[in-house]
């Protein structure tokens, strides 16, 4: 062989080899598995809530192989403590160290704000099944942060306002936890109630983890209202329904509440005292829905309680977020076509029951169920419809960009109207 | 608590030669110079966390370990400089250099109060004002919404461009934690910090020979946060975010554990403690959820064999080793 020919081999042989060395090289990078990074907090003050949201995003991994869009998904599990530091901490070491493709999850709003402010500088797509501060799908939306599942805090305490009215309340009293998701739930309530001709006679806020209601009791029952709103969470929940019935208001006065007042988390360790609370939301787990009780029955097989909000819009956020990257084959490194794509599913068969969609601010829009608590057939106590609002969206029936103008609710503004 | 604690650290330094301890500044600049060329980018910003909080940790130091005055409202001190920072640039739309100025001095006036109220006391007195005040700030941070964010926090407005990424932002913090460093360490060992470690050996000595103490202590306490308020800053140009939590009681807490883990009164110490603290932090969550309980663990057992920190522990050691040795060479 000369050295001509010697070459021209040599060559030839480099090429094919590089060649077979690259392309399966393109064809491994389509394979790699997509690397989903979940928060929840496991320790700190709502670790119960953080496992029912781990069980609910698992369960619909495990029921869909680990794979979505041809390829398979790996999960790493953060805890955020329920801190908004480690959380950010944590966001930090799933983008940066784990090379995650997209984060999930963060149940208190301080964390989810801050792990918002944080993908804001890098486009990491974030979605929030349980953060509902009102501003981030609103006056400070950020593209890639997206509430997949998850609803903003005033959205479903205004059709039960308008609920209300219809049933002929005319004056309403609300308590609340003092803090912005409180403060947000109850400015729907109220906007929209003294908007429709009711009055608020009374607000009253108090700090988290009160354990003694009775001096807001005494002052509710005085003011004689037709109504009491109370937008409350975990552990406050319980006490103030059991409190409102051991001191003889429950019958006298109705009870509405926001969403997580009567969720699965509070009243299935309570009693007759949670029975005939009206709230709204998005999901009921009593609704006579097909998908809904199949998904009911998978989970309360499973874990052995029926669902919880946390579980389930962290059940239905996965799933929204899997069918739009099956729509895209699982090409989730083009975040751009996969935000997009996240943006323009519609989910029609998820446990919720109704088809969902999104608003032109990454915000869904849903049918809202007016919920009583009552007893089912197995003697425990579920949320069942009594009424359906259909496609209530975050801005209700106000023109959103006329509503942007108001300022975001607090414990000063609460949007009522003046008489 | 404070008193155990500081005779448990009697001082050292004098018995270790200059040369060395020039030589391991010398060995532990260049490693920290070097770090971001071998870490990946995570890594760098624990290390950058690290640093933030190991001025923290000194600036208690310098009162636990030096003035005899442990103190549970540091974190307090700490994260006010950060809510200036943020609330100036995020809020008001200011300046950030401005707003780190801000901070730092919203930070000395409120260990300047702080000391005014607590520094008459001693002792668990002491660590329980210190405490109480702290909760003050904490608990304002909370409830005024319209100002503080409430719960939810303040989000900032990000660095400038030339230190956003995290390696530049390193350097910066680096460049600001050393000089820092150095004051501090002139300071514990001017003949003030003299005075400071008699006042914590003996206060009615030296109060007889003439010694101001509440003025020595309040010039302490107004220093110490004065660092604490360079570390806040810098903390909210890394964190880029501020809620009750960043001055709620577990910082203050997790901070001094960082100074008793390097050792209370070895100034240096709180490098070791921050960074074993953080460390085990990062490392130990990758594995379990119940990662509080292996912290908890470890500070059991640093308290049970080295209760004068780790530094203090390898201080001890070493000069053991040369006395023995000494002894040896005599004989």
């Amino acid at each position: 062989m000369d050295r001509r020919q010697f070459l021209k081999t040599t060559a030839l042989t480099l090429a094919t080899g590089a060649g077979t060395l690259a392309a399966p090289h393109i064809v491994r990078a389509q394979a790699a598995p997509i690397r989903i990074g979940l928060m929840a907090p496991q320790t700190g003050v709502v670790a119960a809530g953080g496992r029912e949201i781990i069980d609910g995003f698992t369960l619909f991994w495990e029921n869909a192989r680990n794979r979505v869009g041809d390829r398979s998904v790996e999960l790493i599990v953060e805890d955020d403590a329920s801190n908004p530091d480690t959380a950010l901490q944590k966001a930090r070491r799933l983008v940066e160290q784990a090379k995650v493709d997209f984060l999930f999850g963060n149940l208190l709003a301080n964390t989810g704000l801050a792990v918002a402010n944080y993908v804001k500088g890098n486009g990491t797509p974030y979605f929030i099944p349980v953060i509902a501060a009102d501003d981030l799908t609103q006056r400070s939306r950020i593209k890639n942060v997206i509430r997949a599942g998850g609803y903003s805090a005033s959205q479903f305490s205004r059709p039960l306002a308008d609920w209300a009215l219809k049933q002929g309340y005319k004056k309403i009293a609300t308590i609340s936890q003092d803090y912005t998701f409180g403060h947000e739930q109850c400015g729907g309530f109220a906007q929209t109630f003294t908007e429709g001709g009711g009055t608020i006679v009374g607000q009253f806020w108090h700090p988290l983890n009160t354990s003694d209601f009775s001096p807001y009791l005494g002052q509710i029952s005085g003011l004689k209202p037709d109504a009491v709103f109370a937008m409350e969470t975990g552990a406050d929940s319980s006490r103030l329904i059991q409190q409102y019935a051991s001191f003889g208001l429950k019958g006298q006065i109705p009870m509405l509440g926001a969403q997580n007042a009567t969720d699965q988390s509070v009243i299935r360790t309570l009693g007759p005292e949670c029975e005939g609370i009206v709230t709204s939301a998005h999901f009921a787990e009593g609704a006579d829905l097909p998908a809904t009780q199949a998904f009911v029955k998978t989970y309360s097989g499973k874990f052995s309680k029926i669902p919880s909000l946390y579980a389930f819009s962290h059940y239905v956020g996965a799933m929204w977020v899997a069918k739009a990257i099956n729509g895209i084959g699982g090409k989730v490194e083009d975040r751009n076509l996969f935000l997009d794509t996240v943006l323009k599913t519609d989910l029609p068969d998820s446990p919720l029951g109704k088809p969902v969609r999104f608003d032109d601010y990454g915000n869904p829009i849903y049918d809202v169920f007016i919920r009583k608590v009552v007893k089912n057939k197995d003697g425990k106590f579920w949320n069942l419809p009594i009424e359906t609002y259909p496609q209530v969206s975050q801005f209700w029936k106000y023109d959103p960009e006329t509503y942007l103008k108001q300022p975001p609710y607090s414990r000063d503004f609460q949007g009522i109207k003046k008489a | 608590m404070a008193t155990p604690i500081s005779q448990a650290a009697p001082s050292y330094e004098a018995r270790t030669r200059p040369s060395h301890v020039v030589g391991w500044i010398a060995l532990a600049a260049v490693a920290l110079i070097a770090l971001p060329l071998v870490l990946p980018s995570y890594q760098v910003s624990i290390t950058t966390q690290i640093l933030i909080f190991s001025v923290l940790a000194m600036s208690i130091d310098v009162l636990a370990g030096y003035g005899g005055r442990t103190t549970l409202g540091h974190g307090a001190i700490f994260g006010a400089s950060t809510y200036v920072v943020i609330y100036w640039t995020a809020v008001l739309g200011g300046g950030i250099w401005t707003g780190v100025a801000l901070g730092i001095l919203c930070a000395t006036l409120l260990a300047a109060v702080f000391a005014l109220l607590a520094i008459r006391t001693s002792g668990v007195y002491f660590l329980l004002l210190t405490l109480a005040l702290g909760m003050i700030v904490w608990g304002l941070c909370l409830r005024w919404t319209s100002v503080t964010g409430g719960e939810n926090g303040l989000r900032g407005i990000g660095r400038p461009e030339f230190i956003a990424d995290h390696i530049s932002f390193y350097y910066a913090v680096l460049l600001v934690v050393a000089p820092v460093t150095w004051a501090m360490w002139r300071f514990v060992h001017s003949p003030f910090g003299l005075t400071l470690r008699g006042i914590r050996d003996s206060e009615s000595r030296m109060r007889s020979l003439g010694y101001n103490v509440p003025l020595h202590l309040f010039i302490a306490f107004v220093a110490s946060g004065f660092f604490a308020g360079i570390a806040g800053a810098l903390y909210a140009l890394f964190n880029n975010f501020v809620s009750p939590s960043t001055v709620q009681l577990s910082q203050s807490v997790a901070a001094l554990l960082m100074a008793i883990t390097g050792g209370v009164g070895t100034l240096l110490g709180s490098f070791v403690g921050a960074t074993l603290i953080i460390a085990l932090e990062n490392v130990v969550s990758a594995f379990t959820a119940r990662w509080p309980t292996v912290l908890g663990v470890t500070f059991v057992l640093i308290m049970i064999f080295a209760p004068e920190g780790v530094v203090g522990r390898v201080r001890i050691l070493l000069s053991r080793r040369r006395k023995r040795q000494s002894s040896e060479s005599l004989n």
